[in-house]
């Protein structure tokens, strides 16, 4: 037991420095500075620049968290403070559920109803043209895959509230609104942050589902009604056949190095500070 | 004055309410579009069949190979995972000391593990496989999806393990029993909190598409061996649905409500063990 125990701890440690140690050829040949902030994507000579996959998977994502976030938020106050025993008790299952369904599924909903409606109805109104595989597809998708995640530990942040300083605001003659505003928001703002982080990191790594929705080229997109090619998309899309090109697969390792690297920090930072707040309100 | 506190309420109540609407609403359009697309192709050959000739092109078949090649790489990694995580949550719980850092450590790096993405599982199965010398294959896939179910049977099967009232252990041990009669008498306890463990874990494997794309291959037959590569139904339904032929795309559905399926009938049991156990809680 206390081998699996070293070995899992082990894990992570041999995850990062597989992946770093498959990344450096590329390394070698290019500075990393290069490699991050360049536009030129041609594999066939040796030109790879990150730029328009890391612009892409974060555009995707703030996108998904800027709508996902005021959702999850009004949702999850209500579960806590207005909502009844059995209205959550139906609520419940529904975020399950949510979080259960596969990103491939999220995937064909999306081109089956998210697409076509950017295309035909949203897109019009700004632009002449689009397919609406685009980086606001790829947003709502991604917005809909993170919200029960966001639900669910915005949920245990705000039950982690000790009742007594409600309770305070409420016999002071405060509104429920007003004691949301001002004592359960206010006091609960690392938590929520933390839970946006986690939630945007979950975001960047997502694979399947943005790759359906998103268009893939590797351009750098200039509005959300552009096609866009997110790192994840990237690693998905090209794997099979990048081995016959030298340093394609280097390529592509540091892109998923990247990714790890970018969201062990995200997670940690966040988990360490949920963590704290569960210690601080348990004792 | 008053009036503007009492609106503001008003207005916020009427946004939470519409946004718990919103939610609600984009699951059953999400079910609701894939049955709607799906049930029409849907049929018995569908499941029972193995692609046939021109299957990609909107001929004869079913997708019989992905089904049973998702459920060998589901069977596979479940039990790697689960001879890995009972232990070690056991480990942790019980021969470790209440306050134990180590304790923690472990459950840190396993929540940080927990939001690896899948991709990153694949990419690093992928490399394990050169270094190893495997070819895509079942049994790759199966390394590839063990690693990314680990973490949540781990984390959510101690989540039950650790809200078990102490006072069992202590009366177990009290009574002269030894510390592994001890965890056979709370394996029974924690019975169902394992289960809904093992069908989040199998909902969550049974789904990714990410972690098997280079790791178990695909191919158009049942795999008799590890080392053959298997199909699996979420790149089953990616790659038809990448068909120009609509035959073929709206077999894609029919696939994606066979797995929709599958994962609603997974998470309901979830949820009904871990009811039936929070019943069951001394």
């Amino acid at each position: 037991m206390l081998g699996i125990a070293f070995f899992s701890l082990l894990l992570l440690l041999v995850i990062g420095v597989t992946l770093f140690l498959k990344a450096l050829p590329i390394m070698k040949e290019k500075s990393l500075w290069v490699l991050l902030t360049s536009g030129n994507w041609k594999p066939f000579k040796g030109e790879f620049g990150f730029l328009p996959y890391i612009l892409s998977t974060l555009y995707v994502s703030v996108i998904a968290i800027v709508i996902a976030l005021p959702l999850a938020l009004l949702t999850s106050i209500y579960l806590c403070t207005y909502a009844s025993k059995s209205i959550r008790r139906i609520f419940e299952p529904i975020i399950d559920l949510l979080s259960g369904i596969p990103p491939v599924i999220y995937g064909v909903w999306g081109t089956l109803t998210i697409v076509p409606l950017i295309a035909n109805k949203i897109a019009p109104h700004f632009v002449e043209f689009s397919s609406g595989y685009t980086v606001l597809a790829g947003g709502l998708v991604l917005a809909i895959m993170i919200l029960p995640l966001l639900i669910s530990i915005l949920l245990e942040v705000f039950r982690s509230l000790p009742k007594e300083i409600t309770d305070a605001s409420l016999s002071l003659g405060a509104t429920k609104w007003q004691t949301v505003k001002k004592v359960m928001l206010r006091k609960s703002s690392p938590g929520i942050i933390a839970a946006t982080v986690l939630s945007v990191s979950r975001a960047f790594g997502e694979t399947i589902a943005v790759l359906m929705v998103c268009g893939n080229i590797p351009l750098v997109p200039h509005s959300i009604f552009d096609a866009c090619y997110p790192l994840p998309a990237l690693i998905a899309n090209n794997y099979g056949e990048m081995l016959s090109m030298p340093n394609y697969e280097s390529a592509l390792m540091l892109g998923a190095f990247l990714l790890f690297l970018i969201i062990v920090i995200f997670n940690g930072i966040s988990r360490l500070t949920l963590n704290q707040i569960e210690k601080r309100y348990s004792l | 004055m008053i009036n503007i506190k009492k609106q503001e309420e008003v207005f916020f109540k009427v946004l939470m309410i519409m946004s718990l609407i919103i939610i609600m609403s984009i699951l059953f359009l999400i079910i609701g579009t894939i049955i709607y697309k799906g049930l029409p192709a849907l049929n018995w050959d569908m499941l029972s069949k193995l692609p046939g000739g021109g299957f990609y092109l909107g001929k004869e078949g079913g997708v019989l190979n992905a089904i049973v090649g998702s459920i060998y790489l589901i069977i596979g990694s479940l039990a790697i995972s689960l001879c890995l995580s009972v232990p070690l949550v056991l480990y942790i719980n019980f021969y470790l000391p209440k306050k134990s850092i180590f304790a923690s450590i472990i459950r840190f790096s396993f929540d940080i593990l927990f939001g690896v993405p899948s991709i990153v599982y694949g990419a690093f199965g992928f490399a394990l496989m050169i270094f190893l010398g495997i070819r895509a294959s079942l049994l790759g896939g199966i390394i590839a999806v063990a690693l990314l179910i680990m973490p949540i049977m781990m984390r959510s099967f101690d989540e039950v393990v650790r809200i078990l009232p102490r006072d069992l252990p202590d009366a177990l041990l009290s009574l002269g029993a030894t510390k592994f009669e001890m965890i056979k008498v709370i394996l029974r306890q924690v019975m169902p909190g394992l289960v809904t463990a093992i069908l989040l874990a199998v909902g969550r494997g049974i789904g990714d598409a990410a972690t098997v794309l280079f790791t178990a291959g695909y191919t158009d037959n049942i795999p008799t061996a590890l080392s053959q590569p298997a199909a699996t139904l979420p790149l089953s339904i990616f790659f038809q649905l990448g068909s120009p032929v609509e035959e073929v795309q709206n077999r894609a559905y029919a696939s994606a409500l066979i797995l929709t399926v599958l994962i609603l009938f997974l998470s309901l049991s979830a949820r009904y063990f871990s009811s039936r156990y929070s019943k069951n809680k001394i």
